[in-house]
């Protein structure tokens, strides 16, 4: 029987299917923090890097993509943590963006603050807090429709 | 860095990643500390997240110095199995939390020296050591920013917060001034182009810490003088026994216990 490796453009699929342990709405690769893909002879490396050098959900991520993997039928499979370049917030895609809005977190902007209310889409907004539920996170708060909300801080 | 590099010996490197790790485990143990306790819940939340962060940092820098050292130790053995002794932490982290006054005092004071230290580093020589000083300057950068508009805040605030953030300084001002001395450890860094000499960051930290102090109405202590010891080990305060009965304790009732 031969055994064909799966292509890079198929694992890079599996991997796009595995959501975000701490906001499931996204997944990895929307995040940004699968850096590479490689094979090195019949070894699957896989490049990740940290959001935060402290956030808990590091570890589950890596348990998260060997799990999937493996059930996918990979067997010798190695994980390479990557420090630099450090990751940024510019690393994730319009479309986990859009999610994460339409999930009620604000997107990362440039500028430092979200754009607009998640829900209600006014621009009228106040900073609560300079942190939130996760180290990626800040607190902020529509003075229109008077919600809190979080927005995924620009790094 | 330098162009003329030499190579420094392994202990001396041990002992300069151990003085970045040490610093960021015990102040991250410290603020960690309020966890539960601080005076609104949006601080609670900051104060967790900087500990995080700070105990993040410490894995990176304690796991190199444990493959430098080649003993077999790992971050957890680091900074689980050593006495006080063995810590090299400034001794400005050590100091206790006090009010929350103090506790953004000690941060803002570290922090302003911090993010130029990694700053710094991110040009170093060894690539590991500039990757982790990359990576810890963008979170080093957003608590610099807090501690900074909280130090303003309570300095310029009610007439309690202004006596309290006074208070604090000139407790802490005394523990600046070892930041920025440079001993044998810290000539064989800059030799072999790792790391910056300390007393080249001292004009942009006091012109940093001038300009938030003003902007505070906090008043500088006119004297410099500085405690010394934490860096090199020799003499540390009495504060930092006791916080690592609380921090170590699990490790010294059942060492190497896993779960």
């Amino acid at each position: 029987m031969v055994v064909e490796k799966p292509s890079l453009e198929t694992v890079w699929g599996w991997l796009h299917a595995v959501p975000d342990p701490e906001i499931p709405v996204i997944s990895l690769t929307d995040l940004g923090i699968i850096r590479d893909v490689q094979w090195q002879d019949d070894t699957l490396e896989v490049t990740v890097t940290p959001t935060y050098s402290g956030c808990p959900a590091t570890t589950i991520i890596n348990l998260d993509i060997e799990t999937a993997l493996r059930g996918h039928g990979i067997e010798k499979l190695a994980l390479k943590r990557q420090l630099s370049p450090a990751w940024t917030s510019d690393w994730m895609t319009d479309a986990g963006r859009a999610k994460l809005e339409s999930y009620g977190i604000a997107p990362p902007q440039p500028a430092g603050g979200p754009e607009r209310c998640p829900r209600c889409k006014s621009t009228q907004l106040e900073k609560i807090s300079q942190f939130g539920s996760t180290p990626c996170k800040a607190q902020w708060r529509c003075t229109d429709c008077l919600e809190p909300f979080d927005y995924f801080k620009c790094i | 860095m330098s162009t003329s590099q030499t190579e420094p010996n392994k202990g001396e490197l041990f002992e300069f990643l151990c003085r970045m790790g040490d610093n960021t485990l015990v102040l991250g143990h410290r603020v960690s500390e309020w966890c539960g306790h601080a005076p609104v819940l949006e601080e609670d939340i900051a104060l967790a997240n900087t500990a995080l962060d700070l105990i993040g940092q410490t894995t990176l820098w304690l796991d190199l110095a444990g493959k430098v050292e080649d003993a077999g130790r790992d971050a957890d053995r680091l900074a689980f199995h050593r006495d006080v002794w063995d810590f090299r932490n400034l001794l400005l982290v050590e100091q206790p939390n006090g009010d929350f006054g103090q506790t953004i005092m000690r941060q803002f004071l570290f922090d302003a020296w911090h993010l130029s230290q990694l700053t710094a580093l991110m040009e170093s020589s060894d690539a590991q050591i500039a990757a982790i000083a990359e990576k810890s300057s963008k979170e080093v950068t957003y608590h610099l920013e807090r501690a900074t508009d909280t130090v303003i805040g309570l300095g310029d605030g009610t007439d309690e917060s202004h006596r309290r953030m006074q208070n604090a300084l000139d407790l802490l001002w005394p523990y600046v001034g070892e930041m920025f001395v440079a001993d044998a450890v810290d000539e064989a860094m800059v030799a072999a182009g790792i790391a910056p000499d300390p007393a080249s960051l001292r004009p942009a930290y006091d012109t940093l810490v001038n300009d938030v102090f003003t902007a505070a109405t906090l008043t500088k202590p006119q004297d410099d003088f500085g405690h010394r010891g934490g860096k090199s080990g020799k003499r540390h305060s009495e504060h930092l026994g006791h916080m690592l009965t609380q921090m170590q304790w699990l490790q010294r009732a059942y060492p190497d216990a896993t779960w």
